[in-house]
């Protein structure tokens, strides 16, 4: 469990401690089934969930689609796990609410935050700022990732998905993993 | 043959089997459709997320790879996910078989007229990758390619060409949880045939 899973990333970068500390956390839930659609803040992350032995990695071609997919493994006794931007987020409510939450199937999401304070890309402005309010208005758990809280923040996010039986969402402002 | 048919032939296929497939129905009269002629622990009705049957499906069927799963699509809501024939064909499960009742209309709605007019959905399939693909236009068609695709290696994909029209009064599925649970505690338990 603590031996570093086999990764062959083709980024030039090491990936910097917090993403190993972020992966293993997820990895401590039971986590066994990813899906998603890449977002650059999240490189890593996903390399080492694509790359780890134990976990099945099924990416989609748009968020929704992901949601579809990780509900069927969970109907098929998986834990998955869905990454995404929150663009991707907010382009797929619909099967947040109707699905996941209408039929009681918990997964985890690690959402990149876009839009966060200090960003500079203007499609994201209003993204960033209305996110956590849409996910309380649907009675979403979120949680805001930073370096001094990634242990305790999944194993809150774990709890609300296997006693709560409720999704929850990590919160990863840009930066955060570096 | 119309929906209601084309549904009733397919349970009346699956009933009979030592091994049920496991089914997910898309939203609509699909679903209402397939609940109001047989209410079975095999079947999940997904009433919402439009579109999203074929990937549940694909999850479902990448997860459990030894058990048949069944996707009972619309042309409509295969539009509005057509990214799914792309994976489902890249992940390639050998026991998904992916049915598409084509109406070539929002049947649901108003009966609108959908694009499936002009595209050939299961040339889509074709070209997306999936290697077993048939198209059927009557009920003893659908029976047989049914019967003869849950025997073989898909992903399959089975274009059933349907009539517009049935009744729009049928009963909802109301208890979402339950349905969602039944079907999980069917597919994961280990003595289940």
């Amino acid at each position: 469990m603590n031996e570093r899973p086999r990764f062959n990333l083709n980024l030039k970068e090491t990936p910097g401690e917090y993403n190993f500390l972020l992966f293993e956390s997820i990895k401590r839930l039971g986590v066994d089934f990813a899906t998603g659609v890449p977002c650059g803040v999240q490189k890593h992350l996903i390399s080492l969930l694509a790359s780890d032995p134990e976990i099945r990695h099924v990416p989609a071609t748009r968020e929704s689609e992901a949601i579809g997919i990780a509900a069927g493994a969970y109907l098929a006794g998986k834990s998955p796990i869905i990454y995404m931007q929150n663009s991707g987020l907010l382009d797929s409510i619909n099967s947040i609410t109707s699905l996941l939450i209408a039929y009681e199937i918990p997964v985890l999401f690690s959402v990149t935050w876009r839009g966060y304070p200090g960003e500079t890309a203007p499609q994201h402005f209003l993204n960033g700022k209305v996110t956590t309010t849409i996910l309380d208005a649907i009675s979403i758990p979120w949680y805001e990732i930073n370096k001094e809280n990634i242990e305790e923040v999944v194993g809150l996010a774990g709890k609300d998905i296997k006693t709560r039986g409720k999704s929850a969402v990590l919160l990863l402002p840009r930066g955060v993993l570096k | 043959m119309r929906r209601k048919e084309a549904i009733e032939t397919l349970v009346d296929c699956f009933i009979g089997r030592e091994k049920r497939p496991f089914v997910i129905s898309s939203t609509g009269l699909i679903s209402r459709e397939l609940y109001n002629y047989q209410d079975q622990p095999e079947f999940f009705y997904m009433t919402g997320s439009l579109g999203l049957a074929s990937s549940i499906a694909l999850g479902l069927a990448i997860s459990k790879p030894e058990k048949r799963v069944v996707a009972i699509d619309g042309d409509a809501a295969l539009l509005l996910n057509m990214g799914s024939l792309a994976t489902i064909a890249h992940f390639a499960p050998k026991n998904l078989i992916h049915i598409l009742l084509d109406n070539s209309s929002y049947g649901s709605c108003s009966e609108e007229p959908s694009f499936s007019r002009t595209v050939d959905l299961r040339e889509m399939a074709v070209t997306a990758g999936y290697p077993l693909t048939a198209r059927v236009e009557d009920e003893e068609n659908l029976f047989s390619t049914m019967s003869e695709f849950l025997e073989k290696d898909g992903p399959s994909f089975i274009h059933a060409v349907i009539e517009l029209g049935g009744r729009r009064d049928l009963p909802r599925p109301l208890d979402l949880p339950s349905i969602a649970r039944r079907f999980r505690q069917r597919l994961i338990n280990k003595g289940n045939p």
